[in-house]
């Protein structure tokens, strides 16, 4: 077998170039693997021990007020394990070299060591020790360039107060720093901590809380605490407790490594396909043009199955090779993707690592993908009598296909009618790899799907559906009057007031803690747009909910559905879906502010304002909102846009920069390999012609014209399944967060097209050289 | 151009080795092809083949030569260097007013193009292809062609116009060939053992439809073969042994391909 071995490494040798294509996309297949799987992996495993180990909480529940003594009844809860009361309060930030205020969630320390929950994991500097002393969290501090020992100025409960930045923190409640958007922006949004004594001197929360969290206890169930909770909490303006499923970062987390478990499915596994297909197509070939040498081999005494074990042996070298560029690359790769991730997600310690299984389940899939795809090819000859085999190949039949039956043969030349019989007489092979050529285009066009998604996302909510220039949400409810005091701030051109209520909102045994938003009926600056940007009218009575949210609820145009306000006075009502909108970020119900100021049981008040600014006098607004101890928060649509684009621009010149080197490895692959086997059964034909007079350009074009129809005429294939897959990836990737909307380019097409068309031709120009050697003299003394 | 059946058979002036004198030069035809010192040394692995040791060959207006001899003799290597299938490792060839040894790949394809036409032991047809559609292949490259299927009722097979070459006979694959071959008119007809993949009645057939193309185009045509029954159809034999040519002879009478035997 020695003697087998080393003919089957000198063939391999022999079709290096062949055998370097497809070993290139096993490598992209076993190293895409191994990046995103390990990336999630380690996403992963560094999520479940930053939770256990700084005792990330189980249930959260925010309170208007409760004297410290209620703890103890909701420590007595049943299935409560520990709990931690805090006060927390929103406040408005004066950063040094930001000109926009920023807001912050400004969070209570016990007034010696740390949280019973959610540890904080310190990045420098150290814990607060004076009133004035705060930590701020990583993102916010790193968007701003903030270090300890900084100054930063709050407004906290009304009053001004210069705060020192004593240390730099990261806690398992916000792994993601956001206050539940779709987008964050950490440049305006951050969390901060401060001790519990002075913040609750400047709340007005001595001896009482605000914010509660709380430990399971190991078999408790979460719905009865969580009933528990707000049964004892009602009183105490209670605004409903949660589980980790609705907290903001953890569900970002969840999304992400739900929609990254995905992602390293499906990519490896087309490459995978692509190899499998082009392996077959390898060793159908190789078995062809060896039949001699097959048959010779059982003329001696070789076993059918020691043949068979030969061809696969070739399958596996492939992968072999493949693999063992591909596990390297992938850990490299998969290192960076989980350096990337660092920047978004913030962990003590995020270091890529990744179980055995991350490197096992590509290689053994592409081995058993070598192995069934070499078989299929080596059965039908090794079936055959030596005899009949040594009789050599045979040629090539051509007979009247389909083709010669209709006109168009007809209409085209003969070498036209060369390329298309080519076509026809091997269909399985044409189908092969058209699909194999398809999943390049499908490829590239879903990965510049997300993007189009994202930007459509961006352009119907930041530019058609909001349109204000400042969102400014004030600290409690008041009255319409102070719309006007608004509408004198400096700069302030319109105001729209808008009246939000925590509700719960309720349809059977389903329920959602959601915001009620009311709106101005012909407000301009905050439109509710569908997905396909068309405007759904505010009713004058009833709801109008996300679809998304109709959906969870089970409930439709017409139906009513039970809404508890979590806010006093509590009142709780039935109200009719008035009309649904097919908003693709978040889930609201929205209602028209007076319907909701009757709900409330008020007179016309708000709660947030819209605000459209005169850009020239931004800057003094901003100063003023700084300073104005009515106000909580500050966005500016503008200012969160340009972070946001920012994050996208970066992300998308990795991922487009990978996702079109994975189109061009698969591209190469197919057409090479098409190339060079057409080469191989056609070169005598080819050369022949080179000797009647044909230049290698004519016959690089008859050779390649192959490929070119193929080429061609996989690309609609590719877009189509393209599509598909990204519709696939939408349902798959939809959370409450946000739904992806369908929405493919005509330049995402063409960046395809492009792109394909680009690696055929420079694939074509490697293959042209081949032409060159053509032997023509050979070529007259041999026998097909 | 177009050579007169008379006019191919005005007797020539035997070719005379090397020596010529001034006059001689002066009464004779200008010949198609003048090849002097033709040397052609190939390397396979770390043997050295000498394929063609000084080689002077003039080839004329309209006749039909046999090369004849053994495998190995040197007969291919010198038509794959007059068809610009090869250069020769020194050594001149001029065709016409070509120069063969000068020209370059592209220069030598276009000279393939516009003046030869080559017919190969295997018929070399492209079995995609029609037997009409491989000669109209060739034809719609050539500046003055006639009808594909004028060639190929030329060869006696018009009614296998729509046949693919897998549902023809060898012989009738090599007619194909040949039709294929003329149907650009070419200054010259190269064929290279073109009966040795036939059997005896077909190889006859084959050879009567080459002694017609050079009877009637008065297509210059030289055949190679190791069949010296064949040499009988000739106007001149030239044999070939060890690279080089042992001796030409002018038949005094040509005979046609039924009355060969072998």
């Amino acid at each position: 077998m020695v003697m087998l071995r080393r003919k089957m490494w000198r063939d391999l040798l022999h079709m290096r170039g062949q055998v370097f294509a497809i070993a290139l996309i096993v490598a992209s297949a076993v190293s895409t693997y191994v990046t995103m799987r390990g990336a999630y992996e380690s996403l992963l495993v560094s999520q479940r021990v930053y939770y256990d180990t700084y005792r990330f909480a189980d249930v959260f529940a925010s309170l208007k007020r409760a004297p410290e003594s209620v703890a103890q009844r909701l420590r007595e809860i049943d299935g409560v394990a520990a709990i931690q009361t805090r006060v927390v309060a929103s406040v408005v930030l004066d950063v040094p070299g930001l000109e926009e205020p920023a807001s912050a969630l400004l969070l209570s320390l016990p007034d010696s060591g740390e949280p019973r929950l959610n540890h904080l994991h310190l990045r420098r500097g150290r814990l607060p020790m004076n009133a004035d002393e705060v930590l701020i969290s990583e993102a916010f501090a790193d968007a701003n360039a903030l270090l300890p020992g900084a100054s930063i100025a709050a407004v906290i409960n009304s009053r001004w107060r210069t705060l020192r930045i004593a240390g730099i923190a990261i806690t398992p409640e916000a792994v993601q720093e956001t206050r539940g958007d779709a987008f964050p922006d950490h440049q305006r949004f951050g969390l901060m901590w401060m001790r519990r004594h002075p913040l609750a001197a400047a709340m007005g929360m001595e001896g009482a809380f605000n914010d509660v969290t709380i430990a399971l206890a190991p078999a408790a169930s979460e719905a009865d605490v969580i009933a528990a909770v707000d049964r004892t909490l009602v009183r105490y303006g209670g605004l409903g407790a949660y589980g980790r499923n609705e907290q903001p970062s953890h569900r970002f987390l969840r999304d992400e490594l739900a929609q990254d478990r995905i992602t390293s499915m499906v990519i490896p596994a087309v490459f995978l396909a692509v190899a499998a297909l082009l392996i077959h197509l390898l060793l159908v070939r190789l078995v062809a043009s060896q039949r001699e040498q097959i048959a010779v081999l059982k003329a001696f005494g070789h076993s059918n199955a020691a043949v068979a074990r030969h061809f696969a042996g070739f399958g596996l070298a492939i992968v072999a090779i493949g693999s063992a560029a591909g596990i390297p690359i992938g850990i490299w790769l998969g290192r960076n993707l989980t350096g990337l991730y660092t920047k978004f997600f913030h962990f003590p310690e995020l270091t890529f690592q990744m179980s055995v299984s991350a490197i096992a389940v590509p290689v053994g899939t592409t081995v058993i993908a070598a192995l069934v795809s070499s078989l299929s090819a080596v059965r039908r000859v090794v079936a055959l009598p030596p005899a009949e085999g040594m009789r050599g190949e045979a040629p090539l039949r051509f007979g009247r296909g389909l083709l010669d039956r209709t006109r168009l043969i007809r209409a085209v030349s003969p070498p036209v009618r060369m390329i298309l019989r080519s076509l026809q007489r091997t269909p399985l092979r044409t189908a092969m790899s058209l699909l194999a050529l398809a999943s390049a285009g499908a490829i590239l066009v879903v990965g510049q799907f997300a993007f189009d998604a994202l930007e459509s996302m961006i352009d119907v909510q930041f530019r058609a559906a909001q349109t204000d220039d400042a969102t400014i949400a004030l600290n409690e409810v008041r009255g319409d009057d102070a719309v006007h005091a608004i509408r004198r701030l400096p700069g302030v051109i319109r105001v729209e007031p808008v009246r939000t209520v925590p509700i719960r909102i309720r349809a059977g045994h389903r329920q959602r803690r959601i915001a009620l938003v009311g709106l101005e009926p012909d407000a301009t600056m905050r439109r509710l747009i569908d997905a396909e940007g068309n405007e759904v009218r505010l009713p004058l009575r009833g709801l109008v909910l996300t679809t998304k949210l109709a959906q969870i609820l089970g409930v439709g145009a017409g139906d009513d559905v039970t809404v508890e306000a979590l806010a006093a006075p509590r009142p709780v009502a039935s109200m009719r879906v008035a009309a649904l909108v097919d908003e693709t970020i978040g889930i609201s119900a929205y209602a028209s502010r007076e319907e909701v100021n009757r709900f409330m049981r008020e007179g016309p008040a708000f709660t947030a304002a819209y605000l459209a600014v005169q850009p020239a006098r931004a800057t003094e607004l901003y100063a003023t909102l700084k300073a104005m101890p009515s106000v909580a928060s500050v966005s500016l649509r503008e200012a969160m846009l340009a972070s946001m684009r920012k994050t996208i621009v970066e992300n998308i010149y990795i991922s487009a920069s990978m996702i079109v080197a994975f189109a061009c490895v698969i591209a190469f692959g197919v057409i090479y390999n098409g190339a060079r086997i057409a080469l191989s059964e056609r070169g005598r034909d080819l050369a022949s012609l080179r000797v009647l007079g044909f230049s290698k350009g004519e016959v690089g074009a008859m050779l390649l014209g192959e490929q070119a129809v193929l080429t061609l005429a996989s690309i609609p294939i590719g877009f189509l399944a393209g599509w598909a897959l990204s519709v696939w990836i939408a349902r798959q990737f939809e959370s409450e967060l946000y739904r992806i909307p369908l929405v493919i380019s005509g330049r995402t097409y063409a960046i395809s097209f492009f792109i394909i068309t680009l690696a055929a031709v420079f694939t074509a120009i490697v293959v042209q050289k081949r032409i060159g050697a053509l032997d023509l003299v050979e070529v007259l003394k041999t026998r097909e | 151009m177009r050579v007169t059946a008379a006019s191919a058979h005005v007797p020539r002036r035997p070719y005379v080795e090397s020596v010529t004198t001034a006059a001689a030069v002066a009464i004779a035809p200008e010949p198609v092809f003048r090849a002097r010192g033709l040397t052609k040394l190939y390397r396979m692995g770390d043997v050295e083949v000498h394929a063609l040791r000084g080689v002077d060959l003039d080839l004329f207006e309209g006749e039909l030569v046999v090369l004849l001899g053994p495998s190995g003799s040197g007969k291919s290597t010198l038509l794959n260097i007059l068809g610009g299938l090869d250069a020769p490792t020194a050594g001149n060839v001029r065709f016409r007013d070509h120069d063969l040894v000068a020209a370059d790949e592209r220069e030598l394809t276009r000279f393939r193009r516009e003046h030869v036409g080559f017919v190969f032991q295997f018929y070399n047809l492209i079995p995609s292809l029609t037997a009409v559609e491989n000669v109209k292949i060739v034809t719609e490259i050539a500046a003055h062609p006639m009808q594909a299927a004028d060639a190929l009722a030329l060869v006696g097979l018009k009614e296998r116009a729509d046949h693919f070459p897998a549902q023809l006979s060898g012989g009738e694959q090599q007619r194909v060939a040949i039709a294929r071959a003329v149907a650009k008119r070419p200054d010259v007809l190269l064929c290279d053992e073109p009966t040795g993949a036939l059997d005896y009645e077909t190889g006859k057939l084959v050879l009567k439809v080459l002694q017609d193309v050079n009877r009637e185009l008065g297509t210059t045509t030289a055949v190679i073969t190791h069949n010296a029954a064949i040499a009988g159809m000739a106007d001149r034999v030239i044999r070939m042994g060890s690279g080089t040519i042992v001796d030409i002879r002018m038949n005094a009478r040509k005979l046609s391909p039924e009355e060969l035997a072998w």
